[in-house]
């Protein structure tokens, strides 16, 4: 009972199929279900807001990337808008570097503390602290900051101003601290520490331990081998975890919002009580909306949505490539 | 009884592999003998390197007791291998000498290592300065792959801050040393993981020759490489023998007769691991003392 098998003939693969069980077949059709639902949601979220975006560009022109007035005008005629969400958009990123700034250090340090100086005992509660941040409403971190750390802020704004103000961001128009874009980046930095402090765990703790060692051996301290070793190996991770960071300052609304002046005027004085974040500017110019203004606004998330969406889908990939790479 | 499976066929067959296996081993080191004049290299004569010396060393892993009182002398300018199966806490000894044993949780120790007469466990003892005397070299190559194959051989120095007149003249002289220079002088700033796995590792020699070592502890180094790659590194360990005390950790018994003037055999008889003989090499392999040890050289276990 042997075939034998035309040496020259290569066959097609063969393909494999199997027939699962009822059980299985229902149970993948519910996961199935809601793992559509979730990009169903998204899709609609994004089609919904683009369409509105495209109205508003319609009836502003690209000026209303770029313009920072926001004036509603009506008269017998009809009203007339003039909207632009320029200062907005700055003062989105302005914020969310100055978070940045001063967040992504002290995750790095609370990092490497947690991963190669913390004792035992002391890393597991540190570490179910620090998730805890990430689950306080932000909310609690706007009155904490307006009414805690606001008049501390204001105190460091006018030390910056009195000695740096030569630089021209730390320098003011009016002597108006209260407020400002940076007490803002303090409280967004508090906000950040959380995610990047855990993706910047996860990298350290994936560095390979050969290499430690191969550092120790050399005669290297324990900031020798942080610094040839842990950080040539994590800082495309730290990248990518500072870009999540980003990501939620970019959104966050409710805490800039309170300790934060919003002003229509493109404003780069950090200093200086007056700004804005397009998030938060949803959020006061929503109430008392209507027609044309109501498009303007869900326009403005558009562009938010893209620019957190693009943050996002960076920072996923950049440390989705590095813990894969292992490099 | 049940596990004695040793017929008198078996036996008489595994018997003849043994002499066969010594004869080549002490054929082999005769010639090494002539080619380093082996009689010169006895304790204390040379100023070479510096002395290290194991007293009473203990070794534990948590509860687990797995190194028992094992003191060595190392004279300056010798080569000892370590040699015994795996698990007899060989590797677990050479990172007691350079004090890379506390670096796993929970491990703990007993005893003295004596560099130069200097307790290394001492309190108050900078480890990093240890480390800088004792370098080490690893069972797989690591280079870091981040610097070039230059940056890599003078991380070391950058590593222990310490300044040096002149770094081309210390690059070439580690990268000729360890045998390396002719094949990568042409590309120096190219990244270190481009290398083969022979090359790394030559490398890593390199850079541990580069902060200017007294001992250096090397714990299976050809363990990962070819047999072309194992030789060249052979011939690296001759090169070096004569300016530093080399301890190098061997499951291949070859290697231990054609690198070492003495070698130490280890052993775990369901305990603690325990150096059972300590001998020149020659002795070692063509009269040992102790029953294991011939066992084991032999090739009638591990």
């Amino acid at each position: 009972m042997s075939t034998t098998l035309d040496a020259g003939h290569v066959p097609a693969p063969r393909e494999l199929t199997t027939n699962p069980r009822t059980s299985d077949k229902i149970f993948r059709g519910v996961v199935t279900g809601f793992g559509m639902t979730a990009l169903l949601i998204l899709t609609l979220i994004g089609l919904f807001l683009s369409i509105r975006g495209i109205q508003t560009i319609h009836m502003q022109g690209f000026g209303f990337l770029t313009r920072s007035n926001w004036e509603v005008v009506q008269t017998d005629a009809g009203t007339t808008y003039n909207l632009g969400v320029g200062a907005m958009l700055l003062g989105t990123v302005l914020i969310s570097i100055i978070a940045l700034v001063i967040g992504v250090p002290l995750s790095v340090a609370l990092a490497l503390f947690l991963t190669f100086y913390a004792p035992a005992r002391i890393k597991t509660f540190l570490v179910s602290v620090v998730d805890l941040m990430a689950a306080f409403p932000s909310v609690l971190y706007g009155l904490w900051g307006f009414f805690v750390l606001m008049p501390l802020a204001t105190y460091w704004g006018k030390l910056l101003f009195k000695y740096l103000n030569w630089i021209p961001i730390f320098d003011a128009p009016q002597y108006f601290f209260e407020r400002s874009p940076f007490i803002a980046g303090v409280v967004l930095a508090i906000m950040i520490i959380p995610i990047v402090t855990s993706v910047a765990r996860e990298v350290f703790a994936q560095t390979p331990l050969d290499r430690i060692q191969a550092a120790y051996a050399l005669g290297a301290t324990k900031w020798g081998v942080i610094k040839t070793v842990v950080f040539p190996f994590g800082n495309s991770g730290l990248i990518g975890g500072a870009m999540l960071g980003l990501g939620r300052a970019f959104g966050e609304t409710v805490a800039v919002y309170s300790v934060l002046n919003i002003v229509f005027k493109v404003n780069i004085h950090i200093l200086y009580g007056s700004g804005g974040n397009v998030a938060s500017m949803i959020i006061q110019k929503w109430g008392e909306s209507t027609g044309g203004e109501t498009t303007a606004l869900l326009a403005a998330g558009f562009i938010l949505f893209l620019l957190t969406l693009l943050v996002n889908l960076g920072a996923n990939f950049i440390v989705r490539n590095t813990l894969k790479s292992g490099k | 009884m049940t596990t004695d499976n040793n017929t008198p066929e078996n036996s008489a067959e595994k018997n003849e592999g043994a002499e066969m296996t010594t004869q080549v081993a002490s054929s082999s080191l005769a010639n090494i003998s002539q080619a380093h004049n082996l009689g010169k290299r006895t304790p204390g004569t040379q100023a070479l390197g510096a002395g290290l010396e194991a007293r009473g060393v203990h070794a534990w892993f948590g509860k687990h007791h797995a190194l028992a009182n094992v003191s060595l002398d190392f004279s300056a300018g010798t080569v000892t291998a370590l040699i015994g199966p795996s698990g007899c806490g060989k590797s677990t000894f050479i990172r007691t000498l350079n004090r890379m044993h506390e670096f796993i949780p929970s491990a703990a120790m007993a005893g003295e290592v004596l560099l130069d007469g200097k307790d290394v466990y001492a309190p108050g003892t900078d480890v990093t300065k240890i480390r800088l005397q004792i370098g080490m070299v690893f069972q797989k190559p690591n280079p870091f792959p981040s610097m070039t194959i230059g940056e890599n051989v003078l991380s070391g120095l950058k590593l222990a801050q310490l300044k040096v007149e002149n770094k081309d003249d210390l690059l070439e002289e580690c990268l000729v040393r360890a045998g390396l220079w002719k094949e990568v002088k042409d590309r120096l700033g190219a990244h270190a993981g481009g290398l083969s796995g022979g090359q790394q590792q030559r490398l890593c020699i390199a850079r541990s020759l580069a902060v200017k070592p007294k001992v250096l502890l090397m714990d299976e180094p050809c363990s990962a490489l070819d047999p072309g790659s194992t030789l060249r590194i052979e011939d690296t360990i001759n090169e070096l023998s004569s300016s530093m005390t080399i301890i190098i950790v061997t499951h291949n018994m070859q290697q231990a007769a054609r690198v070492s003037d003495y070698t130490a055999f280890f052993l775990s008889e369901g305990g603690p691991g325990q150096m059972i003989e300590v001998a020149p090499t020659s002795e070692i392999f063509s009269r040992p003392q102790d029953k294991r040890t011939e066992n084991y050289v032999s090739g009638r276990f591990g």
